[in-house]
Formats: C-alpha cells, sequence, structure tokens
C-alpha cells in the first residue's frame, strides 16, 4: 500500500479537486481541517445515531457465497474478546464516514502510529486481565495489589498514547480529535493526581525487602539486615573447580497466582511489620473504584477494528501481494481494479507459501456487466467473489486488495449463487433458481451490485441460453453494476454493456490454470483444441495415425 | 582447578566431536589393535586412547611438553597409578550417593552435602601424594599439577570446606531474604548467612512468646507443613543449586585427571606390550611444521608387530624436505604395511607418545587423511570409482596446506591410464597446495610421470626385491620400474615351472 505523506496529500487533493464539480459526492468532498472544533465521538463512527443499532448486527445475507465470513473471521479472530464482527457487518453507505476510516487506516500505516496504538491497546488488554483477577482472587491484600497494578497499565496506556501522539503527525480527523481528548484527560487533576498516588505506592511496596525463619513448624517474619547471601559464599569457596556449563539444579516452582494460606500469613506478617503502606493500599482501592473513562473503554476497542484488519494486511504485504484505498464514489460505475485478489482464497494460499494470481477488471463508458466464461477451476468464481468483497469492503470504509482501484459505494450487494444441496429434485431446482432470481431482481435499485454464480446449470443449455438472456436484460435495464459466471458463450456477446472475461489455461500445458481471468472473447474452443494436441488427438494428427 | 598434563595451558578437549575421517584412520590404519593394547581391556582407557591419537597436537613444543610427562609416567609408574585410582574412588563412589528427592532442594542440599564429604577425603589424599612425591617429577607437567594440588588444597582451604559441610547441615533454621512480587506473592527468595544463634535462655523465651510475626502451623493443619517446606525449599533452591554445581564442577575435575592419567596408563600398557616382544621405541623428533618433513631409522608397522610373532621388519627412508613419496613395487611387496607405519608413527607422535621405530623425525601435519582403496564396496549403489572420488571430495572438502594424505592404491578402480589422469591431477593439485601426500601404488604409468616430471620434490621409493626374487619388505629408494611383480607372486605360489612358462627378461 503507498504510505507515502507527499503522495497521500495529492491523492487526496486530487479527489477534492474533482470534487469541486457540482452534485459529485465522491470522498474527498468531505470537511477540511481547521474547522470548529469537534469533540471526538468514537474513532469508527461520525455520530451517535450512527452508532445505534451496530451492536449484535449479524452478518449479511452474501457473507457466506462471497466467503467475506471467512474474511472477517479470519481478521477478528485474534481480537475475540471485543467483539469485532459486528462493525464488519455494519455498512452505512455514507461516503464521508468511508473517508474518515480511510483517513485513520492512512495514519496507522505510519510505523510509530501503528506501534503506539499497538501498545495502548496491549495495555488495555493487559489491564482487563489484572481485573479479571482481582475478581478470582481470595485474599484481600492481594486482590488490593493486583487493583493497584492495573490502575498502574492503565495509566501508563493513557499517558503513552497522550505521548506517543505527540509526536507523530496524524492527520486523519479521528485520531486528531482523540488527541485532544487525551490531552484534556491526562492533564486533569483527577488523572494526575491518581498517577501520582499509584507512583508513590508502587515505589513503596517496591522497596520492602523482608527475612523469613524457617525453622521447624513455623516461620518468623522480620526486617533484613543485609545478612550475606549464603549461596554465592558457597559458590566463592569452589570457584577453583569450576569448568565449563553444569547442569542446573534450580528446582522450577510451579507458580499459581493465587497465594496458599502460609504465603497469605507471611504477607500478613509482612503487612504488620509495615503498616503504613499497607495502610495506604486499603485506602486507594477505596477510593479508586471508578478510575476507567468510557471514552478509552470505548475507543480501546473500536480501534480494534483498524488494528485487526491492517494487521491481515500486513501478513499479505509481506507476501508480495498489495493493497491500496480505493477511489469510491456512489455516482460513476466506472469501476476498476488492479492487482486484485480474493483475500478469503489468499488468506489459504499464503500461509502454506502458494502463489497467489492477481487480476485486473476495469468497465469504464456504457459497460456494466461482466460475462465470465473459461475452463472451470479456472479462477471464474474467485473472480466473482473478488468483485464482491472488494466493493463491501471498500464501502466499510477499508483499503482492498490491489494496487489501485475505483470502486463503486453501492446500496446492496445481491447475490445469487448456485445452491449445491438441492440436486435431487431438478425441476424444483430451476423453480428455485428463477424464484430466487425473481426476488433478488424485486429488491434491487440502480445503485445495486448483483453477483450471480453458475446459475441455470441445472437445465438444457437452450433453457439456460434463453434464461440467462432475460434475466441480463433485466439487469441491463436496472443499469446493475453485475458479475455472471456462466458457461454459456453466447452472453458475453450482448452489446455494449457486456464485457467477456476468460479463464485461462497455460499455453505450454493446458491442463495447467493460470487463474488468470483475462478480459477477452469468450471462446470456449480453445481449450479444448488445447487439451487435445497435448494428448495428439487434433483432427490433423488423428489422420495422419489412421492414415498410417 | 587444571591437571594440565596434556596442555601446558587447558584442558584437554574430551567432549570435542571427533574428525569426519576418524573411521577412515580407524580402517586404514587399524587403530583398533593399537588402542586394544593401550587399554588393557579397559573400555575406558581405550576411548580416552582414541580421542588422544585423533585429535593430534601441530605445535612441537606441546608435543615435546607430553613427552615429558610421559617419560615421568615411566619413571614412577606407582605413584601415577596411585593418583589415577584416587581419582577413580571419587568418581566411583559419587555415582554410589543416592539420588533420591533430587526434585526438591532439600533432597539436592542433602546429596550435595554427602557427596561433597566424599569428595573432601579424596581431595586430601591427593595432596598428601603430592606432599610426598613432588621432588621426584622432572617434566612441568607434574610440576605443575604437584604445585596446585599443594596451593590450591591448602589446610586452611580444606578447613573452609569443612566449615560449609557444618553450616550447610541449619541445625537453627535457615534465614531467607525475600521482596513483595507480583499480587504481593514473595520473590527473590535468597539463603542468608545464618545470623548468630541467639543465646539458649532467649530461644526458650521466643518458643514462649507467640509473636504476631511468627506463624506457626496448626498440628491439624494438613497442606500447611507442605507449604511451609516449599517456602523452605524456595529459599534453598539457589544454595542448593550452588553446591550441586560445585560438587559438579569438583566430579569434573576428578574426571578430567582420571581421563588425563589415563592417556599416560595407555601408553605405559603399550610400552610394556613392545619392549615384551623385543620391539624398539623412541621419542620422535617433531620438526618445525613449515618443511615437509620425515626421517627413519627403523619404522615398523606397531599393529603389526602386536599381532604377528617375531620381528617385523623396519625401514630406514630420508624424506627430508620431500612433500611427496611416491611408492612404487611388487605386490605384498611390505608397500601398505610401510604406509601404515608412517601414518602411525605420524599420529602416535602427534600426541606425544613415543613411536615403533629406532629414530624418527618428522614434520607434524594440519591433518591426516587416509585414501585406501577399498575391497568390499560398502554401498553397492556406486561403482568403486564413483566411491573413490566422493571419498576423494570429501577429503578435499576439509584439507588444508600442511596436511598429510596417505594414499593406497588409489584410483585405480578404472583402466590405468584413466586412473593415472585422475591420480596425477589430484596429486598435483595436493602438491601445489602445500599438502604432503604419500602414495602407494603399482601403477608405473602414474609413478613414471612423476619421475619424469618432479625429481626435486618427490622421494621415489621401491619395495626391494632381490635378483632371486625374494622380498625383503623393505623399502629402498629407486626410480619406479616398469613390471611390476606379480610373476613373482606366480613363481612363489606356483614354484619354478612357471619359469619355463617365459617370463620375460628383467630390468
Amino acid at each position: 500500500m503507498d504510505t507515502g505523506r507527499d503522495e497521500r496529500a495529492e491523492r487526496d487533493a486530487g479527489v477534492a479537486g474533482r470534487a469541486a464539480g457540482p452534485g459529485d459526492t465522491d470522498v474527498g468532498e468531505g470537511g477540511a481541517p481547521g474547522g470548529p472544533v469537534v469533540p471526538f465521538v468514537s474513532i469508527l463512527f461520525l455520530s451517535p445515531e450512527q452508532r445505534a443499532g451496530v451492536e449484535g448486527l449479524e452478518e449479511p445475507p452474501f457473507f457466506r457465497d462471497l466467503n467475506l465470513d471467512q474474511v472477517v473471521e479470519s481478521i477478528t479472530a485474534s481480537h475475540r474478546d471485543h467483539d469485532l464482527k459486528p462493525f464488519f457487518h455494519a455498512l452505512p453507505r455514507d461516503l464521508a464516514l468511508v473517508r474518515y476510516r480511510q483517513q485513520v487506516f492512512r495514519d496507522l500505516e505510519h510505523e510509530d502510529v501503528w506501534s503506539c496504538l499497538q501498545s495502548f491497546v496491549e495495555g488495555m488488554r493487559s489491564m482487563r486481565r489484572h481485573l479479571a483477577q482481582v475478581e478470582k482472587l481470595y485474599y484481600r491484600t492481594q486482590k488490593q495489589l493486583w487493583f493497584l497494578d492495573a490502575v498502574e497499565i492503565y495509566l501508563e496506556a493513557v499517558r503513552d498514547l497522550c505521548r506517543g501522539l505527540e509526536g507523530t503527525a496524524c492527520e486523519s480527523e479521528g485520531l486528531r480529535r482523540l488527541h485532544d481528548f487525551l490531552k484534556d484527560y491526562t492533564g486533569s487533576a483527577e488523572f494526575t493526581a491518581l498517577a501520582d498516588e499509584t507512583a508513590r505506592l508502587k515505589g513503596d511496596l517496591a522497596s520492602l525487602t523482608y527475612c523469613l525463619t524457617v525453622f521447624d513448624n513455623h516461620v518468623t517474619v522480620s526486617r533484613y539486615e543485609s545478612e550475606a547471601d549464603y549461596a554465592a559464599r558457597v559458590l566463592d569457596t569452589f570457584e577453583k573447580f569450576r569448568r565449563g556449563a553444569v547442569k542446573d539444579y534450580r528446582v522450577k516452582f510451579r507458580e499459581p497466582i493465587e497465594m496458599n494460606h502460609v504465603e497469605a500469613g507471611v504477607l500478613d506478617r509482612v503487612a504488620l511489620l509495615y503498616p503504613e503502606v499497607f495502610r495506604a493500599l486499603a485506602d486507594y482501592v477505596e477510593r479508586h473504584r471508578d478510575y476507567l473513562h468510557d471514552t478509552i473503554a470505548e475507543f480501546d476497542r473500536e480501534i480494534q477494528f483498524y488494528l485487526a484488519y491492517l494487521e491481515q494486511v500486513r501478513r499479505f504485504q509481506e507476501a508480495g501481494l498489495a493493497f491500496c484505498y480505493p477511489e469510491v464514489s456512489e455516482r460513476s460505475k466506472a469501476v476498476r481494479a488492479t492487482r486484485t485478489f480474493d483475500l478469503a482464497l489468499a488468506g489459504r494460499l499464503v500461509p502454506e507459501g502458494s502463489t497467489v494470481v492477481c487480476n485486473d477488471f476495469h468497465l469504464e463508458g456504457p459497460e456494466r456487466i461482466f460475462v465470465v466464461t473459461g475452463p472451470n477451476q479456472g479462477g471464474k468464481t474467485t473472480f466473482a467473489r473478488t468483485f464482491g468483497q472488494l466493493h463491501y469492503l471498500a464501502g466499510i470504509g477499508c483499503p482492498v486488495p490491489g494496487s489501485e482501484a475505483k470502486l463503486f459505494l453501492f446500496d446492496q450487494l445481491l447475490v445469487h449463487f448456485e445452491r449445491r444441496e438441492s440436486l435431487t429434485d431438478l425441476r424444483g431446482k430451476l423453480q428455485d433458481d428463477l424464484l430466487r432470481i425473481h426476488e433478488i431482481l424485486g429488491q434491487a435499485t440502480p445503485n445495486s451490485i448483483l453477483i450471480m454464480n453458475e446459475v441455470f446449470t441445472s437445465t438444457t443449455f437452450r433453457d439456460a441460453l434463453y434464461l440467462s438472456k432475460r434475466v441480463l436484460e433485466r439487469v441491463m435495464q436496472l443499469d446493475l453494476l453485475c458479475v455472471c459466471v456462466t458457461f454459456v458463450d453466447e452472453l458475453a456477446f450482448l452489446g455494449e454493456r457486456v464485457v467477456s472475461m476468460m479463464s485461462t489455461v497455460s499455453p505450454d500445458d493446458p491442463a495447467v490454470r493460470t487463474f488468470e481471468v483475462v478480459r477477452k472473447p469468450a471462446d470456449g474452443r480453445a481449450y479444448a483444441v488445447a487439451i487435445a494436441e497435448k494428448y495428439g488427438l487434433t483432427r490433423e494428427r488423428l489422420r495422419e495415425r489412421i492414415a498410417r | 582447578m587444571k591437571a594440565f598434563l596434556m596442555h601446558r595451558d587447558r584442558d584437554f578437549d574430551w567432549d570435542r566431536e571427533l574428525p569426519p575421517n576418524a573411521g577412515d584412520l580407524d580402517q586404514d590404519l587399524g587403530l583398533a589393535t593399537l588402542l586394544s593394547a593401550m587399554a588393557g581391556g579397559d573400555a575406558f582407557l581405550f576411548d580416552v586412547a582414541r580421542r588422544a591419537l585423533l585429535s593430534g597436537l601441530r605445535d612441537p613444543q606441546e608435543i615435546v611438553y607430553r613427552q615429558q610427562v610421559l617419560r615421568d609416567c615411566i619413571g614412577h609408574a606407582p605413584v601415577v597409578a596411585e593418583m589415577y585410582a584416587t581419582a577413580v574412588e571419587a568418581i566411583e563412589g559419587e555415582r554410589q550417593v543416592y539420588r533420591a528427592w533430587m526434585d526438591y532442594p532439600a533432597g539436592i542440599l542433602r546429596r550435595g552435602v554427602e557427596v561433597l564429604q566424599l569428595f573432601l577425603g579424596q581431595l586430601r589424599k591427593l595432596r598428601r601424594i603430592a606432599d610426598a612425591h613432588a621432588g621426584e617429577f622432572r617434566s612441568p607437567g607434574f610440576a605443575a599439577l604437584f604445585d596446585t594440588l599443594r596451593t590450591e588444597l591448602s589446610d586452611d582451604y580444606l578447613a573452609s570446606v569443612e566449615e560449609h559441610l557444618r553450616k550447610l547441615k541449619f541445625q537453627h533454621g535457615v534465614l531467607i531474604s525475600a521482596r513483595l512480587g507480583k499480587g504481593g506473592k514473595g520473590v527473590d527468595y535468597v539463603l542468608r548467612e545464618p545470623r548468630q544463634p541467639r543465646p539458649v535462655w532467649r530461644e526458650w523465651l521466643s518458643f514462649l512468646d507467640r509473636s504476631d510475626l511468627t506463624l506457626w502451623i496448626h498440628p491439624r493443619d494438613e497442606q500447611g507443613p507442605k507449604y511451609l517446606s516449599e517456602l523452605r525449599d524456595r529459599g534453598l533452591n539457589l544454595a542448593a543449586n550452588a553446591l550441586a554445581q560445585s560438587t559438579d564442577h569438583i566430579l569434573s575435575f576428578f574426571r578430567m585427571l582420571r581421563a588425563e592419567l589415563g592417556f599416560y596408563l595407555g601408553c605405559l600398557n603399550l610400552r610394556q606390550r613392545l619392549v615384551e616382544r623385543g620391539e624398539p621405541i623412541c621419542f620422535p623428533t617433531p620438526l618445525a611444521p613449515d618443511r615437509p618433513s620425515l626421517s627413519c631409522r627403523g619404522l615398523y608397522d606397531v599393529c603389526l608387530a602386536l599381532r604377528r610373532e617375531g620381528k617385523v621388519v623396519g625401514n630406514d627412508v630420508d624424506a627430508t624436505g620431500r612433500s611427496l613419496v611416491m611408492i612404487t613395487g611388487p605386490n605384498q611387496g611390505g608397500k601398505s604395511t610401510f604406509l601404515r607405519s608412517v601414518g602411525l608413527a605420524q599420529l602416535m607422535m602427534q600426541c606425544g607418545m613415543f613411536v615403533g621405530a629406532e629414530d624418527f623425525r618428522a614434520s607434524p601435519a594440519e591433518v591426516l587423511f587416509t585414501h585406501f582403496r577399498r575391497e568390499e564396496d560398502v554401498t553397492m549403489v556406486s561403482g568403486k570409482l564413483d566411491e573413490e572420488l566422493r571419498r576423494m571430495r570429501e577429503i578435499a572438502d576439509r584439507l588444508v596446506p600442511g596436511g598429510l594424505v596417505l594414499f593406497n592404491e588409489s584410483f585405480a578402480a578404472t583402466n590405468e591410464r584413466e586412473g593415472a589422469e585422475i591420480a596425477s591431477a589430484v596429486v598435483e593439485a595436493l602438491v601445489e597446495a602445500g599438502v604432503r601426500v604419500f602414495f602407494v601404488t603399482h601403477s608405473y604409468e602414474l609413478a613414471h610421470r612423476f619421475h619424469a616430471r618432479c625429481r626435486e620434490e618427490a622421494l621415489f621409493l621401491r619395495a626391494e626385491r632381490r635378483a632371486d626374487g625374494e622380498r625383503t619388505f623393505r623399502m629402498i629408494e629407486g626410480e619406479p620400474l616398469p613390471t611390476s611383480y606379480g610373476e613373482d607372486l606366480y613363481r612363489a605360489i606356483f614354484g619354478e615351472d612357471a619359469e619355463a612358462a617365459g617370463a620375460g627378461p628383467e630390468v
């Protein structure tokens, strides 16, 4: 992904420049910096209204067909405790929001911003683990000490984040507003008093060294009086025999977090030995129960959306795959993408070291429909999924696979994939197909995207040709953006609105798929001729053989 | 504390991996016979001798250092045997100390105390031997060892060890320091020097005074004693480790002493065997390594002498300044035996031993390789020539200038011309690279090529054959002869009739 600041500025400017035209609502038009100070609301949404209803949102119906469920699962897998999926399921269709999120993403691509936020969320994670532990523990003093640590970690995480953002040149509205909030918060009397008290208490506790005398059936706690380290004396005496490494005889003790009653008894007696410190601790816990600021807690969760997504992006970038910030428009259907790929498929291929094949597509002028034909297992469905994934991800403000992309901000993503389960009843299946398509087309508006994969496979070629034509005519009337994967070559010649794409095979060995899907006229015979040649079964060769 | 009997300034590295060609040397030079004689049935001595033999020295001064130690051993065999026995007793004794409860610091500590007690006795014994015999030994190696024993194991030192043994019994409980770790759990437990025991009356008083700062385990508390002893164990952990590691170090001192003395005991065993057979031995003179040299009088194959009844034939050769020695002559004429005697003497010299000869001087080799024609094709996968070339490639991978390679009928697994072609290329390359080469061949083709080309740096030896055809098994200086002596063999086996069968005139 291009991350250079100059390039960013230039690109934003470019978009903004075009946005000057009347009625154009492309990304880039949004509020210029320097306007009135807006308080920080959320890093993911522009207003509380926008955020309302997102919680608990289920995945959209097309997620499974496009393998977006796998994509989101893989993105959120390592962030499970934040329940991020609803954020990926919500599609507000708001260009300003796309812009707001893209800016935050761009900021996060800078290593300093990235690591600053990573350590913040790591700190918050650690804080939550501490609080959970406080609940589980039994002895009061131990609970208090864990609580103290939780607060200390929180303070440090917040302070570090504020200080960290100071040194970075964040340009996104989201992070700038957050930073303003943090400056106010960490400068507040409430925050600084808490920080001072925490540091003092930690220091006092750390400085305590006590002694235990274990004898028979009792242990006595006393102050440490600088007695010499006896193990060191033993080592010293036998130093002269030392040669090379020897076995480590230190016994590893089990270190449960909980204390047993002897340890707890010892701790109680240490508290007796140093009463002032432990009295201050009890008092501290009582007074600071509600230390955690709501805005911080909310931000901690929402920023994970970005971090999780970029972590995924980085994994793919390491494998040499490109991501880019798509230019998103809610008007222009001249979509395009260069060197793009199926995220779900790449998620399987990259870990096993296999190559991910990238593809390009573009529509211009009156073109609206990709008709994809060619040999099976050649990447046709993958192409259709890629198209869908790209538009969805762009719509929720994320960077997308590809070195460059221009995409359409749709209102609905309508997907018809062949259902393999009901093969037994062919007539029923065709009927079912038609019913579903009818329903889909009924929902569609000119701003919708339709993806059809291998429809009408269960009927005769004639039927399939006829039905497909009819459906595509309807699609053209609606002016839908559409991808149609089919075995019917004829569909690729339905006029200027249709672009023909073909999955291809290796010129040297037709049994080898390249998984490239390219813009070229449909030709079902090319593959057959090639494969025949390989086995010596072309017409000429056969004639020669028979002649012999 | 070190023994310094193998090196002036360091321990012998017994754990060092043997060179990859160890197996070839074993096989080609027949080392097992030599090592068995040194071991006298003791597997430990066998291993020690093998390691010493296969990781030889290069510096003449270091070689002489060991020779001096060995001379002392020859002069004072009983004292050396007593020291060896002391080390063995310590090692065997330690092995027998019970290893129970080793997963608890208290158990580790208890064992450590017992082992230390045992070692203290053996260290005292070594000290007594040193006191009694130090004056009688001449070599710098033994002088240093006795000196070390007497200064490092001084009376004061031995007394301080005694004191540790007393304290480590912790008769007044253990004193442990700690700090507050995560959530108030104790960390950094450190065992402390015991405080002055309080007067008896205070002890009594404290027993009565159940102070708030003392936690008593209730008699009916079932888990309590376990947790308390865990606390104690945490305190003892580092000290127990320190003690166990210390006794390990002392043990390894005894092991080192045993191994280094063991090498010399092995030499004494071998010497005994050769002297019994009336074979001559001598301390060789290691020459400066910068000039390839070997000269000897009465050099014989020690292994052959050990295996065979009766005297073996010795050879006189002067290859001073020659980097290539090419040995030709009739089969069964003693060529291979001579080649082995060179390899053995070289190895024995370089580990500080005497050699089987009346006189032997040679420059130490950086590395020693043997490339002998193997009768059986072990792998069966590839042809013989392939196998030979592969072995040669392995050797070449590890050769360095100043190395020595002994070839025995190498590259003869093909026709003579081709074999000679390969062999001469190899030999020329090696010699140019500064490697010494001894090459046994019955190929006139090969020997002749070199004789024509490089008389100065090469020495040509021939297995002697008298006019009557009898082999003396002696190597004499002489150019290669075009005929091999197969007909001799034939005649020897088939009798005089063979002559009538038409043997050609001899040159």
